[in-house]
């Protein structure tokens, strides 16, 4: 149990994807300037994580290792996010139009999202079991999603601040991420003895 | 006497009172002409009952309304009606329809005036009524009509009523003479108020810094012997007088955002409104005069001045030894929440409690101030009386952002002006705030309508489609029956 | 490495791609897009004027339109910049300028009959979108004022040309005017 929060508290606070890691930045940079998107982006990249770490553990697990096709996982891992992000968009289309417009090409660019790979082949690198391997997706899932709504408040509130011309935009986000993964390494002292 | 308790925050502010408190009350004789505005400072106009070239006595109604917010104004001296039309006037956009009055000298007074035989015999609700009819409003500063309150104070249960006696803004001391001349009148308007509002207590509310008026308010009461007519001493920070501060700081409640003082259960009036109600109940007076301040360097001899409503304020200046040196701004009420004046042509209303003639030492420092950027000292928010973050409104008052704005309670602001007066960047952030809250009250009408006119276009489509629905089953029935017997006849014949 | 290894993987992705496939495609044909709750707030942010200066038959077509992809955010002159920037945020696109080929945008308006021209002929009535006026034949016109939306529909059946446009009143009668300085 202890190993499992532990596990949960490292994927999403010590090292954080985004903050820590610097993976699935495009989505961070892209989606975060409405809650409302920001929100749907945290929640669509947390039922892909969470369903996508948990099926591509079953492929590899039971279908690539007994044949022996470990070298074909990045191809394997690659169609299996493909598959579940499409599924993600049917839902997304079905429950909140507003959310598929809002979110446009960023909803399909999940599959890109390199911290879904990532968490994959974390999976597989560091031999997580079924249970390991969920809570490390949802975990990663939920530390992008608590990154990427910190940094939309964030942003909306610079939208009425009075920033510099230099500095209106893309360049304040940028300051304000960075700022954010320096707060982001307080948490790397979290658990250490 | 109450505990002393007060509310958040507050300032306490210089009080320029002295000025014109010194001086005994100024009886005004009737001035030659009166300009009465048919808005009497609440933003809803009466409609006028005269035509002009018509006579009227003292006491005639001229303006009748129907209207909650609106109160009915009379003719404050005996004349000839010789104009009704738009002027520059003492209320919120500078301009009201009013009636103009030149008085013919006599003092012949209207049949309708009659003393009430005998208050206590009239039930709450008639109470209410004549109240409404003889145009009786608030003369705290608000004008809001006095029944309007007591009618909605009787129908959510009011327990208390608390006469605002506080006077706490710089300049003014109406109240603070009323109160030591008149205080018998003010007791006996609490009872007649207290009767009509339903209420078990009546408070009335005096700022310590009023000794004179404290004392004479307390013998009136004791000359009475009335158990549920007390006195509360409340410490002299401002705003006190603003309504629900003073609530909060007498009957210890907060009124609900959004809501009236009433929800609280409690009722609110100001001490010259009950002296008001005891003129009308003793000599039959529906609202003719008020007391007014008339004060600032910018006057010879600042005093307070008992003047028909409708007197020019010239006349009222000239009652007051004239202007002196160079005056700046005629200002309607005192120097933070007043409103400027567009001349001395303007008629008295029953919402002006004070004119205030500014001269460049009285408001200059904040006059011609250059506006810099917020600093983010907090000096605003500790200030706020309501609690409120001028800080974080500002901003979204800037950006319009209209959510926020109502998050943050834009609209409960009372406009008393301390973040303005506090603010070391000299930004005019109640006015912001007045502005923003027109801009939100806009937004919203807009949306109604559009929410309104959606309705209505959903509803005739739907009936359109009926409509065509029915007329296409009547011509298939039509159809069905004259091709019935034509189908009988082909039948014969084959 | 023997060719058998490269026909199983071929085999492995290949089956999981027909997987993958078959439940995707049973999936999006089971799964019913929901298409009117972007219809209804885009809707909401438009001024109902119902006036058909965006070449739709109405507020809620050009909100479908707008839905859908067929019409850009920039027709509609009644609501102006506000509404402009207001559907943008919505859909979080670029604010952009009025389509000038759709009308310019004007301030609020009203209809209002000249009774003393009026023939009572109601040909206007069925114009009107909202049914802010009132009238039967050969009885004199007349609009109400707090539910016309100034769309100018009732302009070109009327034979005597009685009705004309005027500026509406304020939203409010206590904020009508600023404040005196």
């Amino acid at each position: 149990m202890t190993e499992l929060l532990l596990l949960a508290l490292g994927a999403s606070l010590v090292n954080n994807f985004v903050l820590s890691n610097f993976l699935g930045l495009c989505p961070f940079i892209g989606v975060s300037r409405r809650f409302e998107a920001a929100a749907g982006m945290a929640l669509a990249t947390l039922f892909v994580l969470t369903i996508a770490s948990g099926l591509s553990f079953a492929l590899w697990q039971w279908v690539l290792v007994p044949l022996g096709l470990e070298y074909l996982r990045t191809l394997v891992f690659i169609l299996l996010i493909a598959g579940v992000v499409q599924f993600a968009e049917i839902m997304v289309r079905a429950t909140s139009p507003l959310l598929h417009q809002l979110l446009g090409i960023f909803l399909p660019l999940i599959t890109t999202n390199c911290a879904v790979l990532g968490v994959a082949l974390l999976n597989v690198d560091r031999q997580h079991g079924l249970l390991e391997s969920l809570v490390f997706g949802a975990s990663a899932g939920a530390g992008f999603g608590l990154a990427l709504l910190l940094f939309t408040t964030l942003r909306e509130r610079l939208d009425t601040a009075d920033v510099p011309q230099a500095f209106r935009g893309a360049p304040v986000a940028l300051v304000t991420a960075g700022l954010m993964a320096l707060a982001f390494m307080g948490f790397t002292g979290l658990g250490a003895r | 006497m109450a505990a002393r308790s007060t509310f958040h925050a507050g300032l306490a502010l210089d009080a320029h009172k002295q000025q014109a408190c010194g001086t005994p009350i100024v009886e005004l004789p009737p001035p030659t002409q009166v300009v009465l505005a048919l808005d009497q400072g609440t933003g809803y106009s009466a409609e006028p009952v005269v035509t002009v070239g018509e006579a009227v006595a003292v006491g005639t109604l001229v303006a009748r309304t129907d209207h909650p917010s609106a109160s009915a104004v009379h003719a404050p001296l005996a004349g000839i009606v010789v104009a009704i039309e738009t002027r520059e006037a003492a209320v919120q956009g500078g301009r009201s329809v009013c009636i103009v009055i030149d008085g013919d000298g006599s003092d012949r007074i209207d049949d309708s005036v009659r003393p009430v035989a005998d208050p206590a015999a009239l039930s709450p609700e008639e109470l209410v009524q004549r109240l409404r009819d003889a145009g009786i409003a608030g003369l705290g500063g608000a004008g809001f009509p006095t029944a309007t309150k007591l009618a909605s104070a009787r129908n959510l249960g009011a327990h208390t009523l608390v006469l605002n006696g506080a006077e706490c803004e710089p300049w003014i001391c109406c109240d603070d003479a009323l109160m030591r001349s008149a205080a018998d009148d003010i007791v006996l308007g609490a009872l007649i108020l207290r009767r009509a509002a339903g209420t078990v207590r009546c408070v009335i509310a005096i700022e310590d810094d009023k000794p004179a008026a404290i004392a004479a308010v307390t013998r009136a009461i004791e000359r009475l012997r009335d158990d549920a007519l007390t006195l509360a001493v409340v410490p002299a920070v401002y705003p006190q007088g603003a309504e629900r501060q003073l609530i909060t700081a007498v009957a210890g409640v907060e009124v609900p955002s959004g809501g009236l003082p009433a929800d609280a259960g409690v009722v609110c009036q100001n001490v010259a409104t009950a002296a008001a109600v005891a003129r009308w109940a003793t000599r039959g007076e529906p609202m003719l005069s008020r007391l007014v301040t008339v004060t600032g360097s910018g006057v010879a001899h600042p005093c307070n001045v008992r003047a028909p409503i409708g007197t020019p304020l010239a006349a009222l200046i000239a009652a007051s030894g004239g202007y002196r040196g160079k005056p700046l701004r005629l200002i309607a009420g005192g120097s933070m929440t007043g409103r400027a004046l567009p001349s001395d042509e303007v008629g008295l209303t029953k919402a002006m409690n004070c004119v205030l003639v500014a001269t460049r030492d009285d408001i200059g420092s904040r006059l011609g101030a250059v506006e810099l950027p917020c600093i983010r000292c907090g000096d605003c928010a500790d200030a706020c009386p309501v609690g409120l973050l001028p800080q974080q409104l500002l901003r979204a008052a800037l950006a319009d952002a209209h959510d926020t704005l109502r998050q943050l309670g834009v609209r409960d602001c009372i406009d008393c002006g301390l973040c303005d007066y506090v603010c070391p960047s000299q930004i005019p952030l109640a006015h912001r705030f007045r502005d923003a809250r027109r801009r939100l009250h806009e937004a919203e009408a807009m949306a109604r309508k559009a929410a309104d006119a959606r309705e209505r276009h959903d509803l005739r489509k739907r009936r359109l489609q009926a409509a065509a629905t029915a007329e296409q089953q009547t011509f298939e029935s039509v159809r069905d029956r004259a091709r019935r017997p034509g189908d009988d006849s082909t039948g014969d014949t084959n | 490495m023997n060719p058998g290894a490269i026909v199983v993987a071929v085999l492995v992705a290949a089956a999981l791609a027909v997987t993958l496939g078959v439940a995707l495609g049973w999936a999006a044909a089971h799964i019913e897009p929901d298409a009117d709750s972007l219809v209804e707030r885009i809707d909401a942010l438009l001024p109902q004027t119902q006036c058909g200066q965006c070449r739709y038959p109405g507020c809620r077509p050009y909100a479908a339109a707008i839905a859908n992809g067929a019409a850009e955010i920039d027709r509609c002159p009644p609501g102006g910049e506000v509404t402009v920037r207001a559907l943008a945020a919505l859909l979080d696109r670029a604010p952009r300028p009025l389509d000038p080929e759709f009308g310019a945008p004007a301030p609020a308006q009203v209809a209002w009959i000249d009774e003393a021209k009026c023939i009572g002929c109601a040909r206007c009535l069925p114009a009107c979108p909202v049914d802010a006026i009132v009238g039967a034949s050969r009885q004199i016109h007349t609009v109400i004022t707090l539910q016309c939306t100034g769309c100018e529909l009732c302009l070109p059946p009327c034979p005597v040309d009685c009705i004309e446009l005027r500026p509406a009143p304020a939203v409010s009668q206590r904020y009508s005017q600023p404040r005196a300085a």
